[in-house]
């Protein structure tokens, strides 16, 4: 089985890069936490993305030297930041005003799941007792005008995060454009879910094997 | 003569009562004004709704205040942060209640509270869980969530600068919530790191009008909230 090999799938650095070389020039883009804050590390040379983050920033730049740290100067996920030359501060309505008014061109989310018709899950596990945080997961995929998502092609346990239907709570129905994983890039599209790339030496039926929604070759 | 600089924090957050609706700005501790928050646990109402995003770390500032038993409700997008116990036991525990609000409808019903518009219609959490029990309307072909606009007895705010008509600029990310939260309160409060004379902010540059603002306080340096948290210090100061 060619999935055993660990070397055929694509690192988390990867995926980040397959990510950012479709992100064009001049674009601006919010990227939510965890492995999507990877992807402004491999915007390709000579193009020019402006990074929105949605507690007031457009214009963030990378974490600060070590000492520099300003507590009033964070991202979303409440990490120190910097904002770069041409940046600009703005309060949480004028914020969402850009999410929601579609002024936004592309938001990376990660996934506990995302399905063939584009429908993500993300905010929750719905687990009784636990206390929900949804934060702006809602409005970024109301509003942005390309969701695309960066995700593991299955959870820690083997099991598919590509599927026909979510079971978890939504964060928004058939919202999602494209999804980069470690074996694939997949086009949510109007007749399903189109294999955009596989990962070197993946082929079709293994990776249809790890995914529970139908998948397509174009 | 307008000034509405007062002498102390205890005078600024004198007439808050049991039951009040109270909005605190920021987002995490940027543009948390903790010690309005610290002053309010010394004045003692309790029975309030508070609306933030989040819902304090550690055991100062909005943790304290809702270890204190003084919330009785929570309105916020996020109320676990890294170092947040308070919050999610009690919650747990059902001993406080939750509205959980997507954040840019929660910055929007702040800024509708504030500008006369008492609902609107917004895209976000349709057809999701959040959406349950709330009216839903087609424009344009697209589905819509009725949300209502917040109004609060008392707005708290941090800021920069301000001068004694009540003209507001803010530092960086700490911004966020806080110019949306004074248009929303009957009593908009705030501490300012630096009171400055008419004349010194420039008009094109005030972010917050003063008209917005109904007291303001001094406070040249406040706490560093993420400092007290790793000292593990505990509001009332132990």
């Amino acid at each position: 089985m060619a999935l055993e090999n660990n070397k055929q799938e694509w690192t988390k650095g990867e995926m980040a890069q397959n990510v950012a070389l479709d992100i064009p020039d001049g674009s601006y883009v919010n990227l939510g936490i965890g492995m999507p804050e990877m992807v402004a590390d491999y915007v390709p040379e000579g193009r020019e993305v402006i990074y929105h983050t949605e507690n007031g920033l457009l214009g963030m730049g990378p974490e600060p030297e070590q000492g520099k740290e300003d507590p009033e100067l964070i991202n979303a996920g409440k990490k120190y930041v910097t904002a770069i030359t041409g940046a600009c501060y703005f309060h949480h309505a004028d914020s969402f005003t850009m999410i929601r008014g579609k002024h936004i061109d592309f938001c990376v989310l990660g996934a506990y799941q995302v399905s063939e018709q584009g429908d993500l899950a993300n905010w929750t596990l719905g687990k009784p007792g636990a206390v929900p945080a949804v934060g702006g997961a809602m409005d970024l995929v109301a509003g942005v005008k390309n969701i695309f998502v960066i995700t593991r092609h299955t959870t820690k346990q083997g099991k598919p995060k590509i599927v026909r239907d979510c079971q978890l709570p939504l964060t928004g129905k058939g919202v999602v454009k494209r999804i980069y994983t470690d074996l694939a890039i997949l086009d949510v599209t109007q007749q399903g879910l189109m294999v955009k790339e596989m990962a070197p030496g993946i082929s079709f039926e293994a990776l249809q094997n790890k995914t529970d929604a139908q998948l397509k070759m174009p | 003569m307008i000034n509405k600089l007062v002498p102390s924090l205890s005078e600024a957050v004198k007439d808050v009562k049991d039951g009040s609706v109270v909005m605190l700005s920021g987002f995490g501790q940027a543009g948390s004004p903790i010690e309005l928050i610290h002053a309010l646990i010394d004045q003692g109402a309790s029975d309030l709704t508070v609306v933030s995003n989040n819902t304090g770390s550690g055991h100062v500032g909005l943790a304290s205040l809702i270890e204190h038993r003084r919330v009785k409700k929570m309105i916020c997008s996020f109320p676990r942060t890294t170092h947040s116990t308070v919050f999610p036991e009690l919650y747990s525990n059902g001993e406080i209640e939750l509205e959980l609000v997507p954040q840019g409808t929660l910055a929007e019903r702040i800024r509708a509270g504030g500008a006369g518009i008492p609902a609107f219609y917004t895209p976000a959490s349709v057809d999701t869980p959040l959406e349950e029990g709330k009216e839903r309307r087609t424009f344009n072909g697209r589905s819509y969530v009725l949300e209502y606009g917040i109004e609060a007895d008392f707005s708290f705010v941090k800021c920069e600068g301000a001068d004694r008509y009540g003209n507001l600029v803010y530092n960086k990310t700490a911004r966020n919530f806080g110019p949306i939260m004074c248009t929303a309160a009957e009593n908009t409060v705030v501490q300012t790191k630096k009171m400055v004379d008419l004349g010194d902010l420039d008009p094109e540059a005030v972010v917050t009008p003063g008209i917005f603002v109904n007291r303001i306080v001094e406070i040249n340096q406040p706490l560093d909230e993420s400092q007290l948290i790793a000292e593990n210090w505990r509001y009332p100061w132990h």
